[in-house]
């Protein structure tokens, strides 16, 4: 049966179900979301029509330009570090026979699936005084006593960095899957020692989907919002925590909505970035 | 390649890391006393136990199954349609239905769960808990999408093609060649939604944060008023069925070509 365009009603039907849930459970609330980021806060949590700028306007306080600037460079840190990690270990992985990259796939996924209330909640727990990482640290003497390692900075590089490792090797694992096996084997044979291999044959092939992958991790870190509440200070707040900060506690509907507007096109440039660079038709695939 | 004991080392370190903290909550859920120590003092299996027997947490429980149950559901009857008409017809319009069942999950959460939160409490609706089964269904729509594409693709159109000729009709083909052909990629996508749904927690909470408590929302208030070992227990519950559900994804589909690996045969 080949693929024929649809004609009649009947055969637009099976589309119309998919499309409607669509379009009234995402497009629309997303077009009530950016309408909106326009309307004029009242007192006390409402908000009424309008068009006004002014909960774009305070994007120029050096409040919001110090959030911002923190979780740009928080997701940009968080993106190099799980590729760095992650490229090695994935090529690795792909080299292992298929039932142990399978088990090993499970445990990614598994992890992957964890709630950021999990992961957040684990890592403050092998960070802190009594059940923490330091206790093995005093135990091996290199520390004098147990100390909380949180909250700061480090562990929420930390806590970032553990969430979206998986995602990185899954994002990087059908590439290096793929990847021609000949290349190397002629690298080899023509006297290439395999780290000269690795550098000189494996990363320049896959340049590309090393940059698609750093945007991608960097655009996922955007959005964590739960880590660095946990294993933070207010210092260490996202523009995603204030999203909801400002959206549940402070009542304050059009300015969530203004800056979850200006995390969109963002995320959409970078994703749009993504899209050119790579040539791959799938993203999620 | 590289010597075996860089690969294998590297590997276990990077194991370690994803294992370690799993490991501490895993010790800390079986501590005999209400303490989070570890290496644990005693054993107890009560932190366990607490989940299904403690009205809070069992209510919990049953909130976030029934609401992962049915919202994978719903993902599943959303994608499965969408995918075959992709799949059948040439219809370079329906593109943006794929992109918008694709477009949730590549944007950061909070985006999401913001749109539902306006859009719920405009239309009257908010709290509710049906419209939370309705957010979590869009928001991961993309992953039965994204599985049943890959099932469409792998069909052998020449197999349609001889069904076809022998007399049969669209419906005849669905319910005898593609039905039995897909189960598996309607299966894993059902799988993947369903434990990303049970661990979600920015959408639920947006949408009826304040009048259902599903179990990462309860774990996350319940993180304000102090750490117990019930929810290490349950974090090491939710690590098991995940671990379970994607085994058994494994054990009866291709998990490799699932996740974007072409070829299936031995390496």
């Amino acid at each position: 049966m080949r693929r024929e365009p649809a004609r009649t009603l009947s055969d637009h039907l099976p589309v119309i179900f998919p499309a409607l849930m669509l379009l009234v459970f995402f497009v629309i609330p997303f077009g009530i979301m950016i309408a909106v980021s326009f309307f004029q806060r009242e007192q006390g949590g409402f908000y009424t029509p309008d068009f006004v700028l002014s909960n774009y306007a305070r994007f120029l306080s050096s409040f919001f330009g110090g959030v911002l600037s923190f979780s740009l460079l928080l997701a940009m840190a968080v993106a190099v570090c799980c590729v760095v990690l992650a490229f090695p270990f994935t090529y690795f992985l792909t080299c292992r026979t298929r039932r142990v990259q399978i088990a090993w796939l499970v445990g990614l996924l598994s992890v992957l699936s964890l709630s950021e209330v999990i992961i957040g909640f684990a890592w403050s727990t092998l960070f802190s005084r009594t059940a923490g990482i330091s206790n093995l640290f005093v135990a091996l003497g290199l520390m004098e006593q147990p100390t909380a390692l949180l909250p700061g900075f480090g562990a929420v590089l930390t806590g970032m960095v553990y969430q979206a490792l998986p995602y990185t090797i899954l994002v990087l694992y059908p590439a290096l899957v793929r990847l021609e096996p000949t290349l190397l084997e002629a690298s080899r044979t023509l006297g290439a020692s395999p780290l000269r291999g690795f550098f000189d044959i494996v990363i320049p092939a896959l340049r590309n989907t090393i940059v698609a992958t750093l945007i991608m991790v960097f655009v996922f870190a955007l959005g964590s919002y739960l880590l660095p509440q946990i294993l933070g200070r207010p210092q260490h707040w996202t523009l995603s925590v204030l999203i909801t900060d400002q959206a549940i506690y402070q009542s304050n509907m059009p300015f969530a909505a203004a800056m979850a507007v200006f995390l969109v096109l963002i995320s959409l440039a970078l994703v749009g970035l993504t899209l050119l660079v790579g040539g791959r038709k799938d993203l999620t695939a | 390649m590289t010597p075996a004991w860089i690969r294998n080392g590297y590997m276990a370190l990077i194991a370690l890391f994803l294992a370690a903290p799993l490991v501490v909550v895993a010790g800390v859920s079986v501590n005999a006393k209400k303490t989070l120590l570890f290496p644990p003092e005693g054993f107890s299996f009560t932190w366990y136990t607490d989940i299904f027997t403690q009205n809070d947490w069992r209510s919990a429980l049953f909130a976030s199954v029934g609401l992962a149950a049915l919202s994978a559901a719903l993902a599943v009857v959303i994608a499965l349609p969408l995918a075959w008409f992709l799949w059948r017809r040439v219809a370079p319009w329906a593109r943006v239905f794929q992109f918008l069942g694709v477009a949730p999950f590549l944007l950061p959460p909070v985006i999401t769960a913001l749109g539902f939160l306006s859009f719920w409490a405009t239309g009257g609706f908010y709290g509710e808990p049906w419209t939370a089964v309705i957010s979590h269904a869009i928001f991961f729509v993309t992953l039965p999408l994204v599985t049943l594409s890959l099932g469409f693709a792998s069909i052998d159109r020449s197999l349609v093609e001889a069904a076809a000729t022998m007399g049969a009709d669209d419906a005849r083909v669905f319910r005898t060649v593609v039905v039995p052909l897909i189960t598996p990629y309607l299966v894993s996508g059902y799988a993947f939604a369903f434990v990303l749904s049970l661990n979600e927690y920015i959408v639920a909470y947006m949408t009826v944060g304040f009048t259902l408590e599903t179990l990462p929302i309860k774990i996350f208030n319940a993180l304000r008023y102090g750490y117990t070992p019930t929810m290490a227990a349950v974090s090491i519950f939710f690590v098991v069925i995940a671990a379970v559900v994607f085994g058994l994804v494994a054990r009866y589909g291709d998990l490799p070509r699932l996740l974007g690996a072409w070829s299936s045969e031995d390496k």
